[in-house]
């Protein structure tokens, strides 16, 4: 199944009078439960991209749906209402709620939902990301490496149907991106759910099943990788 | 490019079912909010802390209204110290005495006027107002006392009741005697307070009370002597005194007698003090005002911290309408403490209120709590506070869950958003209501509103032009720490317009205020100055007209005019008298004839008059022509009289007719006797009529020297000594002026707090930048430095800017409305500036030792 596929999607912007084009004709799709890399140099429109799958922007031309759901129709409240059900995020800045612990955090999704009995939930995942003792502290009290499990946590919180993870392991020293890169992995495999993973670091990438590459704007390769295809073996 | 066919509508997109509904209720918003404002809880009530003072004097205010409607209406029979008093400026005649006699089961008379007094200890004399009284008056209420027996024996001997004042400044004493007139009396007692008299009357006309039976024996009550004569009346069994006025209305309105009764004395003073509490209201409204400023400009940098936040909260599916509820509970929830410790706090103030107005109000001031008082200020404190927030929280629906990817959150405070110009209309609507309210009219509320708005837009202005022209204009060879120090006042999230709106407006207001108040005075003086008249001798009698100018000039006094004055009232303009008369018809008002009219006759104009239209008759040609009288120019537009018009006025008895020969501009703000109407010579030189004198004394012991020798030889003659008005009007104006300068101390003290309140909220701004600086290796002396420049610039600013309006303000008052030459003191202007500049620099510098008390660390980790 199809959770989510791109046509002909275009983004340009209006820059002192110029219209400076980001995404140019952009195609793919992906197929449920599966793993995918974005990768490409610095300001080769990645970002944007991902942005534009997970429906926290519009395209400026073309298609984009999620989970079957047509994006480019819906107003900025329903794409927040398909972000809640389907949509799982992971930032490369942890984007945690600096007033929320980190428990608060990870129950804020299911709390949106207006799912009850959340707590023993919340603290579940925390524990599944090693950090069930710290829940009753703010972000500003946690290490990078914490923070970023936090997020982790909470992006699994509202059982989403696809992970939009945006340089995970950008803001982290080695050894914490490695135990990092093993929990989203574990987790996802865990939950069944689609990932896909903005990088640039190419060891990352092809740990997912398929990269494709993104150079100024258009999609320069489209391929799995050796981990893909033992999948598809 | 087209797109291609659309796969799926939002009418066909379902909630998947195997998911909860997507359904976070109220009780979640409310949860959020908690969240979120608990570790910014200590920010948030400094955001509100602007609005407490102005909530505070509201309440104060609302309160003081409250309890003094209910003060008048239990003491307003105190206030006139009758059921009934009836008043009349000339003697009585036999038939209206009848009538008079004929009401009450008990009653009182009294004669009043002005005489000089005299100390024969101290050799003081004294311009005072003479009440000589018969009878049990006051009825409600007494006449305060010290003794307090001496209130009831001082009417039983030749014993005087004098001011306390007076006693203190004449340095007399229970047992020393006053002469007033040809008797001497033995002061009884110092008067305290008399129904209805307050600091203000007192300073004014200071009252000395003696019985009537000794007023012909002092020889002050001579025909032409002007008199008030009042009698007052208690009613033991119940009698509907509305009923009876009205009954006896069109006689005593006949025969030019006024009444007041308990009713009409709630009602006049309830209207006095009610349009009192109203300014006092107004002037409570602009520190609220000027506190919601410093919400809207504390919560904006609020939301752009919360930027990132609130992108999160979009991006896990939280709708703009959720985010933005978010924000306005903690709003909300702030704005309620914030006025609750207002109304505690206006409730505490209202307790001070009675010492500060202690001078102007008649009545003993009650300090209870008023929650109808608190209640409408907790409302208008969350009401406002909610209206002034919507500014920067509309902007909150346009933040984009893009902000988490990369922050690139742009001010949206564009004009293209309709949502702010609808809350710029409710505020304008929202301030126009409140004044309408206040004031009920609407050319008032008018001005007022657009008047707020005016200053308000050009402190705006001028900060706008500021920061402009320091860009503009940037002084680049200037060393670093002052360019650094300057440019903070352009860089992002400065704090230069809400500083120099909101200091500015208070130092606007107490400039002018001390500026109109030395301007008045100045005015005096200058009136003064010169060979004008400062001293006035009134009431001498034909007879002695000659007499006083010979001991003016045996004291060396000039005599710079002599004038006689003849009272008359008028009977009909162009044969239409009081009775017939239609306002509608007519511009005439039925005021015109009951009026008593002092008049002169003279050959030539003054220096103070001009002939605008008409010709000057400078006497009358022979008996029977009709004298052409001149009128004063304003009076005869409102009265709609014409060149031509024919008066008849009644001269104690005669009447007299009269053709409207000519209109005089008058300036009356010179001191100088002047006159709606002047006759020509050789109609009025019978009349009886008494005379003025005006002389310049060049000293306080010739005045004082001079007014000893009047009193002993004239005691009739009553002297009007500029010096001592200069002294009385300092006085008043003082007592006035403390109780304004009191309401705008808020608009002052608010603009602090609200300084305090952004210098607070920039350090949130401005912290980073420190510590950046002294990872850089700036010295602690360097950023000390930077801020105190920054501080000093606002600081500068913004009391230059509230001076300068000051003085366009106070010059266009003394040019359009007290026709006066400005003139500025620059001492208090100078001192109001080094004040607000050193407290400006002091709260920076408080501010960013907080700053550099942290190690660089600890705020780069962002635990700060």
């Amino acid at each position: 199944m199809t959770i989510l596929n791109i046509q002909s999607v275009s983004k340009t912007y209006q820059s002192t009078g110029r219209t400076l084009t980001v995404l140019d004709n952009i195609n793919f799709s992906v197929e449920s439960g599966t793993t995918m890399s974005i990768v490409g140099p610095s300001g080769s429109g990645k970002t944007t991209l991902l942005g534009l799958c997970a429906g926290l922007d519009r395209s400026s031309t073309g298609i984009i749906e999620l989970h079957n759901v047509r994006l480019d129709d819906l107003n900025e409240d329903q794409r927040a209402q398909v972000r809640n059900q389907y949509v799982g995020f992971i930032f490369q800045n942890f984007q945690l709620m600096p007033t929320l612990t980190a428990l608060e955090n990870v129950m804020v999704p299911m709390e949106l939902r207006g799912e009850k009995k959340i707590k023993p939930i919340a603290m579940d995942l925390l524990e599944k990301v090693g950090l069930a003792d710290r829940g009753h502290h703010y972000p500003a009290q946690l290490s990078g490496g914490e923070q970023q499990r936090v997020s982790l946590a909470r992006a699994f919180s509202n059982k989403p149907r696809i992970l939009f993870a945006d340089e995970p392991t950008g803001s982290l020293d080695a050894e914490t991106s490695e135990k990092v890169i093993e929990l989203i992995f574990g987790l996802n495999k865990e939950a069944g759910t689609t990932l896909v993973l903005v990088t640039h670091d190419n060891d990352l990438a092809s740990k997912t099943q398929r990269i494709i590459r993104i150079k100024g704007g258009r999609i320069v390769s489209d391929a799995p990788t050796l981990k893909g295809e033992e999948h598809n073996c | 490019m087209k797109r291609p066919e659309q796969v799926n509508k939002m009418s066909d997109y379902k909630i998947d079912d195997s998911k909860a509904p997507f359904r976070a209720g109220v009780s979640w918003l409310f949860l959020m909010a908690w969240r979120d404002s608990r570790r910014n809880f200590s920010r948030l009530l400094l955001f509100v802390s602007s609005i407490i003072l102005g909530i505070a004097a509201l309440v104060a205010i609302y309160s003081l209204g409250d309890n003094l409607r209910k003060d008048i209406d239990a003491q307003a029979a105190g206030l006139i110290g009758a059921d009934l008093e009836i008043s009349t400026n000339r003697a009585v005649e036999p038939q209206m005495k009848n009538l008079l006699d004929s009401l009450g089961d008990r009653k009182s008379e009294e004669r009043s006027f002005a005489s000089m007094i005299f100390f024969p200890k101290t050799q003081g004399t004294r311009l005072v107002q003479i009440k000589a009284l018969q009878g049990g008056f006051p009825y409600y209420g007494s006449l305060e006392t010290d003794p307090i027996a001496a209130g009831t024996s001082f009417r039983n001997s030749k014993s005087a009741l004098v001011d306390k004042t007076l006693l203190l400044q004449y340095n007399a004493k229970v047992g020393d005697s006053v002469k007033i007139g040809d008797i001497s009396f033995v002061i009884a007692g110092a008067l305290l307070k008399a129904p209805g008299q307050t600091g203000i009357s007192a300073s004014v006309a200071p009252v000395v009370y003696i019985p009537l039976n000794f007023l012909h024996q002092t020889g002050l009550s001579q025909k032409g002597s002007r008199i008030n004569y009042k009698y007052y009346y208690k009613y033991d069994t119940p009698v509907n005194i509305e009923q009876l006025v009205k009954k006896l209305e069109p006689r005593l309105d006949k025969e030019g007698f006024n009444y007041n009764t308990v009713e009409n004395q709630k009602e006049n003073t309830g209207r006095a003090f009610s349009d009192l509490t109203k300014f006092l209201s107004l002037v409570g409204f602009i520190a609220l005002l000027l506190g919601c400023i410093g919400v809207a400009s504390a919560i904006h940098i609020y939301m752009k911290e919360k930027v990132g936040s609130i992108a999160i909260l979009r991006c896990l599916g939280v709708k703009a309408i959720q985010a933005f509820l978010i924000y306005l509970i903690q709003i909300v929830g702030i704005a309620l403490i914030g006025s609750v410790i207002g109304a505690i706090l206006g409730t505490v103030i209202q307790q001070f209120l009675p010492i500060v107005l202690k001078d102007v109000i008649p009545v003993e001031i009650t300090t209870s709590i008023s929650w109808p008082a608190i209640g409408q200020g907790i409302v208008l404190g969350i009401f406002i506070s909610i209206l002034f927030a919507l500014l920067p929280l509309v902007s909150l629906r346009k933040i984009s869950p893009l902000n988490t990817l990369r922050l690139s959150f742009s001010d949206d405070t564009t004009n293209s958003d309709r949502a702010r110009w609808l809350v710029y209309g409710l505020i304008l609507l929202f301030i126009f209501s409140f004044t309408w309210q206040q004031l009920r009219d609407w050319k008032e509320t008018f001005f007022f509103t657009a008047g707020i708005l005016v200053a308000f837009g050009i402190l705006a202005a001028i900060a706008k032009l500021t920061m402009w022209s320091v860009r503009k204009f940037f002084p680049s060879s200037w060393s670093y720490l002052w360019r650094q120090g300057l440019a903070n006042l352009y860089r992002p999230n400065n704090q230069t317009i809400i500083l120099i709106v909101s200091i500015g407006l208070g130092t606007f207001f107490i400039c002018t205020l001390f500026s109109i108040q030395s301007m008045l005075l100045g005015r005096i003086s200058l009136s003064a100055s010169g060979n004008q008249p400062n001293m006035v001798l009134f009431d001498i009698q034909t007879a002695q007209k000659e007499q006083v100018s010979a001991l003016a000039k045996e004291y060396r006094l000039p005599v710079l005019q002599q004038v006689p004055i003849v009272n008359m009232r008028l009977q009909s303009i162009n044969g239409r008298t009081g009775e017939t008369i239609n306002n509608k018809d007519s511009g005439l008002r039925r005021g015109a004839f009951t009026r008593e009219y002092r008049v002169t006759y003279r050959s030539v104009l003054t220096a103070s008059e001009k002939l605008t239209e008409g010709t000057w008759h400078p006497a009358v040609e022979g008996a029977a022509q009709t004298p052409h009288i001149s009128v004063e120019e304003g009076w005869a537009r409102r009265q709609k009289l014409k060149i031509g018009d024919t008066m008849v006025f009644n001269v104690q008895g005669a009447m007299v007719s009269t053709i409207i020969g000519s209109f005089r501009e008058v300036d009356w703000s010179r001191v100088q006797t002047n006159f709606l109407v002047v006759f020509p010579k050789g109609v009025l030189e019978d009349a009886p009529q008494f005379n003025v004198l005006l002389t310049r004394v060049t000293s306080d012991e010739a005045s004082a020297r001079f007014q000893q020798a009047m009193v002993k030889s004239f005691p009739n003659v009553s002297i009007i000594d500029l010096g001592l008005v200069l002294k009385t009007l300092d006085d008043i104006l003082g007592k006035i002026g403390f109780v304004i300068r009191f309401m705008a101390g808020f608009s002052i003290v608010t603009g602090l707090i609200v300084l305090i309140a952004s210098v607070l909220i920039s350090k949130y701004q401005r912290i980073q930048e420190s510590v950046l600086l002294r990872t850089l290796g700036a010295s602690r002396r360097q950023i000390l430095t930077i801020t105190a420049l920054e501080y000093f610039f606002l600081g500068a600013l913004a009391s230059l800017t509230g001076i300068i309006l000051s003085l366009l303000a106070s010059w266009a008052l003394a040019t359009y409305t007290f026709k006066t030459v400005f003139s500025v003191s620059p001492l208090p202007l100078i001192i109001v500036f080094a004040l607000i500049c050193l407290l400006t620099v002091a709260i920076g510098l408080i501010n960013i030792r907080g700053v550099l008390k942290r190690s660089p660390l600890e705020v780069l980790r962002g635990e700060a």
